[in-house]
């Protein structure tokens, strides 16, 4: 026991150092893993393997999404797997019936998934902590229920075929041609920015507050039912976009697809990568994802192995694997012109 | 009027009258103390002021605003902020995080311009951010800035969280118990900040039990005991009165 | 026909209150939800049916089942819970800890029982009484009546004994309950034991009433067991009894009405119905929070 705490600790110091000490070369880093990523492809890839690396994008972009909910604002949705299933049956439904573009359709199901989540997150003005998950869990699985009964939408329990592949100007997006890779990689690169833009800004840091101390946070002014409220809506609406993806990516989608082991995973990759992390969520679904199958012997362990990634994590490491306490100071702005905000509008106003 | 007017002020918790009947005022730029013995129902009054509880009855007043059904945000931004008995910091955010949570409340840009990263964000980001470095020098933190608030000592720790309550921008501070678990030292030091608060133009509220910090600080004094006001007056009156003296002994009635 | 489906009500909702007693007394010491309930009920059955594998005859094979899910409950507070309360870690915690203790149960169990349903075997030789029309068949009388026993013996037992003065002084006050020279983890450990007897029990009377058994059927049960709880006030034990009973007749009544596809669906909207009305459900005590 003693030896897997210090074996993860030491890991953890190590990314740690390297934070630090990379931090001037961050461009360049960031840069050259966006490249290599692009260049993934050329390597001549199978069919197969790119099919892993777009799963590890997808459960990315869902861990991105949740970890706005849990890693920052501290409230464990189990349902996740029902915003997963409803941006991608809408997405489906719209391309099928409406022969909607993709782009359309997916910007639909983020609206309408956000909705959901609107509506799931009304509770959380009067609920806690746990009894908050198991509304969430509740959530999950009464979408499922829906899936399974409202036949005349959903197809109920056959689900639905032959789900159209993204298509630009009559250029379809397929594994072969590499078109869906590089669609997850643009979707993947545009979730990151917005969680980077939440993080960096006001919302990150109050839902942060909300997280360490709801009451104190309420008497600093935060309205924090608003805020979590608005947590729910983006973190839905980010799953939807996975969601919607996901639909076009395997063309088939059932009720079966979105089960409460979906939302278990999502919430182990969170965990596991790190609560309240970016760079978390991609090594945390790139290892959960990629596990089963390098690992194929112990594929009927998989599920056991998330299990235990859930125990020991938060028995050794509850702030995950790339969750530590950043040591580099916090950055200062100083000031350009010696101007303030207000002043420069004066300024602009007299100019003008 | 005054600058804080509490006007028979009443809260029931099932049978118990927690506070019954309490009157108080606080002028601007003076330090004014409520004391009484534990479970008084002081606190209670700090809840009832920044909004957590509602006041079965009474009126308060404060800036010439009536506060009644007044959400604890809107009572923040009217100018009057609290600190907490047990220190309730962001343990998990640095020391200028905490200062700069305490600004939300002056946040102009909206949730689209810090995704978008607008020049709106990063200019305000930028004042905000400036005016919390400067905020901390004042109280005296500038070597903490970058730390984790939990890793700060006892004493800092009540300092951040004072500063946290200044950065959004109140005039009243609610302070309860600031000098709790403080060695003589420590609270004498506090003693000191409170007093520069003061000058700064700071009105301050004051729950405390130190009472070398109280004497020393307050221009008045009310004295609450199982809810009740039994004294208030000059902190010299205080200290003579009878009544004050057997509630903090647990004398029996005083004839 | 509604009879009928409010005497099976009445019967499986007993079942779950014997479940849902298990999730109330973990939360009343530890406000923790034990995810993993569902998963050890699960296991109950499992362990029965192993060991009338072995034949070791049923009483003897329900007995060492029961026992043996008891001690399961037991194992999850020690190896898993008791390190965590010892660190005095976050609620979050424990409740994404319980999660993956259920995750591992149920793949253990499918990888050792397969993942299809089995046949359970018959406990009694069941025979059919008619009253007031509606048909009871014995094992749903059985499962009643045991189940009404066990509750009273698990009431008395928390209201009679001194183990179960123990138990109320941990639940209302952990650190006092230590320095009065209760033995808390002691009482913890008991009371998982209680709660994984009991859901064994109930497992092998529902397993004995569908005459199947299979290893994720305790995410459905323990998700009706938990809804359950909170209908009568999660950590009060006569409210779990009502909230079962009111759960398995309100889903015999939505089979009959809407069709039996919604069976499922009726805990969960009763369990977001009172958790958003009145989360302290029907018996239950509000709390204030101390600032």
């Amino acid at each position: 026991m003693e030896k897997i705490r210090t074996g993860i600790n030491r890991l953890t110091e190590g990314f740690s150092y390297l934070e630090t000490n990379v931090y001037k070369y961050r461009i360049i880093l960031y840069a050259g893993g966006l490249s290599l990523s692009m260049l993934l492809p050329v390597f001549g890839f199978s069919q197969y393997m790119t099919r892993i690396f777009i799963m590890i994008g997808i459960y990315t972009m869902l861990a991105l999404g949740l970890n706005i909910l849990t890693g920052y604002t501290g409230l464990v949705s189990l349902g996740h797997g029902g915003f997963f299933a409803i941006g991608a049956y809408t997405t489906a439904i719209l391309m099928l019936r409406f022969q909607m573009n993709f782009l359309i359709a997916v910007m639909i199901a983020m609206v309408f998934t956000g909705i959901c989540g609107l509506l799931l997150g009304l509770p959380t003005l009067r609920l806690t902590g746990t009894y908050l998950s198991i509304v969430t869990l509740g959530f999950g699985e009464i979408v499922r229920m829906v899936i399974m009964n409202f036949d005349t939408v959903t197809n109920g329990t056959l689900g639905i075929r032959n789900i159209p592949r993204p298509s630009f100007f009559g250029f379809e997006l397929t594994l072969a041609n590499h078109g869906l890779f590089y669609l997850m990689l643009v979707l993947l690169i545009l979730v990151t920015y917005v969680c980077i833009g939440i993080q960096n800004s006001n919302m990150g840091r109050t839902l942060r507050a909300i997280k360490a101390d709801e009451l104190a946070a309420v008497m600093m002014g935060i309205r924090s039912s608003r805020y979590k409220v608005g947590a729910f809506v983006v973190s839905a609406v980010l799953t939807g976009l996975a969601g919607g993806y996901y639909a076009s990516l395997v063309s088939y989608i059932d009720h079966n697809s979105f089960t409460f082991d979906v939302s278990i995973m999502i919430l182990s990759i969170v965990i596991l990568g790190g609560m309240g992390t970016i760079r978390g969520m991609f090594l945390g679904a790139a290892i959960l994802v990629a596990f089963p199958e390098v690992a194929r012997p112990l594929m009927e362990w998989r599920f056991v192995v998330y299990g235990l990634v859930l125990i020991l994590m938060m028995r050794f490491k509850p702030q995950g694997l790339l969750g530590w306490r950043s040591r580099l100071p916090y950055k200062i702005p100083v000031l350009k012109r010696s101007q303030t905000y207000r002043e420069e509008k004066e300024a602009n106003r007299r100019g003008r | 009027m005054a600058y804080l007017e509490v006007n028979k002020i009443s809260i029931r918790f099932g049978g118990l009258t927690a506070i019954d009947k309490f009157d108080f005022k606080v002028e601007k730029g003076q330090i004014v103390s409520i004391i009484g013995p534990n479970g008084a129902g002081k606190t209670t009054v700090f809840n009832i002021l920044s909004g957590i509880y509602r006041a079965a009855e009474g009126e308060i007043t404060f800036d010439g605003r009536n506060l009644k059904d007044k959400s604890p945000q809107e009572i923040v931004s009217l100018g009057m902020a609290r600190t907490f008995q047990n220190i309730r910091l962001f343990y998990d955010m640095r020391v200028i995080e905490n200062v700069l949570i305490g600004t939300h409340i002056r946040t102009g840009y909206r949730f689209l311009d810090g995704l978008f990263r607008t020049k709106r964000f990063h200019l305000e980001e930028g004042e905000k951010i400036r005016y919390a470095a400067d905020l901390l020098k004042t109280v005296g933190l500038e070597k903490r800035i970058h730390d984790y608030a939990d890793n700060l000592p006892y004493g800092e720790q009540r300092k951040l969280e004072i500063a946290r309550a200044i950065a959004t921008g109140a005039r009243l501070l609610l302070l309860d118990e600031p000098a709790a678990g403080m060695n003589p030292q420590e609270s004498e030091e506090l003693r000191q900040f409170i007093l520069q608060l003061k000058n700064q133009g700071y009105t301050i509220l004051l729950i405390e039990h130190d009472m070398n910090v109280v004497m020393n600080l307050s221009d008045y004094i009310y004295v609450l005991d199982y809810g009740k006001k039994i004294a208030e007056g000059k902190p010299q009156e205080i200290l003579e009165n009878q009544q004050v003296v057997a509630a903090y002994l647990g004398e029996g009635e005083v004839e | 026909m509604i009879l009928q489906q409010i005497f099976n009500g009445l019967s499986l909702g007993m079942a779950y209150a014997l479940i849902a007693v298990g999730y109330s007394l973990v939360f009343g010491i530890l406000r923790l939800v034990n995810f993993s309930h569902g998963a050890v009920y699960a296991f109950g059955a499992h362990a029965v049916i192993f060991f009338i594998g072995y034949h070791f005859g049923l009483i003897p094979a329900i007995l060492l089942g029961v026992l043996l899910t008891g001690a399961l409950g037991v194992l999850i507070d020690r190896v898993a819970l008791y390190p965590l309360r010892k660190k005095k870690s976050p609620g979050i915690s424990s409740l994404i800890t319980t999660i993956g203790i259920s995750y591992i149960i149920q793949n253990l169990l499918m990888m050792g029982f397969g993942s299809e349903k089995k046949p359970f075997p018959k406990l009694f030789d069941n025979r059919i009484v008619h009253i007031l029309g509606a048909r009871i068949s014995t094992m749903q009388i059985i499962m009643f009546v045991t189940s009404v026993i066990l509750l009273a013996i698990l009431t008395f037992l928390i209201k009679g004994t001194k183990i179960g003065l123990a138990m109320r002084a941990v639940e209302q006050n952990e650190k006092n309950a230590g320095l009065m020279g209760i033995n808390t983890n002691f009482i913890i450990a008991f009371t998982f034991f209680l709660g994984g007897i009991s859901a064994a029990i109930a497992s092998v009377l529902i397993s004995g009433y569908y005459e199947i058994l299979y290893p994720t059927m305790g995410f459905m049960v323990g998700l009706k067991a938990f809804a359950a709880a909170v209908l009568g006030g999660i950590g009060v034990l006569h409210g779990a009894i009502v909230g079962g009973l009111v759960i398995g007749v309100s889903e015999g009544l939505a089979a009959t009405w809407f069709g039996s596809q919604y069976r499922d669906s009726v805990a969960f909207i009763i369990l977001i119905i009172v958790l958003i009305v009145r989360p302290a459900g029907l018996f239950g005590r509000k709390g204030i929070e101390k600032v």
